[in-house]
């Protein structure tokens, strides 16, 4: 996969009181909707909606800014971390969502950036980021240098319902580096509520060394290595050959919501993996780091 | 001011381009659509404007091409942060397009909407006096599929989601009616000179 050189780990973006979201249902098949209708409050577009939202988000959470204080740093790979925040405001958020955060220089400079939220939602009052120390990066590159338990940031959020995941339906998610983080959230939520929905991620890294959360996979867990890999396991980048099995007779009886996470070289292969092997593109959420 | 223990940041470029909150991305161009990228080829784009109009139509590819030429060179803005500057785009203004089709008095606002079924809302005013373009060049170049290519809507004074990729149409109504990311908590109108990033900026 491509990396980028500028701050890229989105990926680590959006995620817990649950139960302060409300949790909308789909939208109705808009297929065959009536598309004649002129300045209806509920227009549609002629073409299929390829991305329904997922749920009802809150804007007064997202339009504050929240001070988040470092409480423990632990190291996950060669190049990323993942920092722990005690946000004693935090609203809750869904597996799948990011945050915006922000931090000040003091001539007052500021450089804000979207990560996705690791953690899962129970865990509260609290939120964890995995950050890549990115190349050159002003803000990953004071987390992995100067910041220590104690340090204070600026948060917001949660943000965006569209890549979040209630826990309600099956999902299939598929990620690539630092692209598992906010699909770790959904792995980490459904096994602390014991959510008997069916879960799977394939998780691509370059290496072992390089697999972040290595040691907190399951049965759920297929990773694929690109470069190197643990005797006996084929190296190689993800293939039709791991999306197969788990599409079409391997698939859910109504089938899967995909989340596909990465850089956005890994996003296109891994989608049009998806729709090859038969994925309906309207239930194919994609969130590209940048 | 909260100021984080440490943190310098990048040396500090005098740039009156950069709204605030934004950095400079350089060559990058960062692809952050939510949906499949299509495989739309321009003989299977139309691009058609309806609703508070005199005269509903639909542009084929070579249609669109017929209307004068119109580029944009100048800058872009994405609400995760990044800018990119001295972008150049061809296409055709949009008012070429909407003079054919004479809006109503009464229309107030648009919802953009792509091949994909993405949308997004603006107001009709951010859409005209030669403000926004149908561009399907990019750097003299076909504008690529993951761009929006062939065609997208390009409406660089806004955040550029409301830049909608794989452009189908446009619906002018009387009022305003929240897209695809501003029913998920992005901002109805998206002026990033005002930080509008998030509802309630």
């Amino acid at each position: 996969m491509t990396e980028r050189s500028t701050e890229s780990s989105t990926a680590g973006r959006r995620a817990s009181a649950a139960a302060s979201w409300p949790v909308a249902p789909f939208p109705a098949p808009l297929q065959g909707a009536d598309t004649t209708r002129v300045a209806e409050p509920d227009f549609v577009p002629e073409t299929r909606f390829a991305v329904p939202g997922r749920i009802a988000v809150s804007n007064r959470a997202a339009a504050l800014w929240q001070t988040a204080t470092l409480t423990e740093v632990r190291r996950e790979t060669p190049d990323a971390a993942t920092f722990r925040f005690a946000v004693p405001g935090w609203a809750g958020h869904l597996p799948g969502q990011h945050l915006m955060l922000r931090l000040t220089a003091d001539d007052g400079y500021t450089a804000q950036r979207h990560y996705s939220i690791a953690s899962p939602p129970d865990d509260a009052g609290h939120v964890e980021l995995t950050l890549d120390h990115v190349e050159d990066g002003e803000v990953s590159g004071w987390f992995h240098t100067i910041a220590k338990p104690g340090d204070e940031v600026e948060v917001r959020g949660p943000l965006s319902g569209f890549f979040a995941w209630p826990g309600d339906r099956p999902a299939l998610l598929i990620g690539a580096g630092s692209g598992v983080v906010p699909l770790m959230s959904m792995v980490r939520h459904h096994r602390a509520r014991d959510l008997s929905v069916p879960l799977r991620l394939l998780v691509s890294a370059r290496g072992p060394e390089e697999l972040i959360y290595a040691r907190e996979y399951g049965s759920e867990t297929t990773p694929v290595f690109t470069r190197q890999a643990p005797e006996g396991t084929p190296v190689g980048r993800l293939a039709a050959s791991h999306v197969a099995p788990l599409l079409g007779a391997g698939q859910p009886p109504d089938g899967w919501e995909a989340y596909v996470c990465g850089s956005n070289a890994f996003a296109e292969h891994a989608s049009r993996l998806l729709v090859a092997a038969g994925q309906p593109v309207d239930r194919i959420r994609i969130e590209r780091f940048g | 001011m909260n100021v984080t223990r440490g943190f310098t940041g990048r040396p500090r470029v005098q740039n009156a381009g950069l709204p605030p909150g934004q950095y400079d991305a350089g060559d990058d161009w960062p692809v952050l659509s939510a949906e499949v990228t299509p495989d739309l080829a321009p003989a299977d784009w139309s691009f058609r404007i309806d609703g508070l109009v005199a005269e509903p139509r639909t542009w084929d590819w070579s249609e669109a091409h017929a209307l004068p030429a119109s580029a944009y060179e100048g800058d872009i803005h994405c609400v995760t942060s990044w800018s990119k500057f001295g972008v150049r785009f061809g296409g055709v203004s949009l008012d070429a397009f909407l003079d054919a089709v004479r809006p109503d008095t009464s229309a107030t606002h648009a919802v953009a909407y792509s091949h994909t079924g993405y949308t997004t809302n603006l107001p009709l005013a951010d859409l005209t006096g030669g403000r926004a373009w149908i561009a399907w060049e990019y750097g003299g170049r076909p504008l690529p599929a993951e761009h929006g290519g062939p065609a997208r809507l390009l409406v660089p004074h806004l955040y550029f989601w409301k830049s909608a990729k794989w452009i189908a149409g446009l619906r002018l109504l009387d009022h305003d009616e929240p897209g695809f990311w501003e029913q998920n908590g992005y901002h109805a109108r998206g002026n990033p000179w005002e930080e509008q990033r998030y509802s309630g900026d």
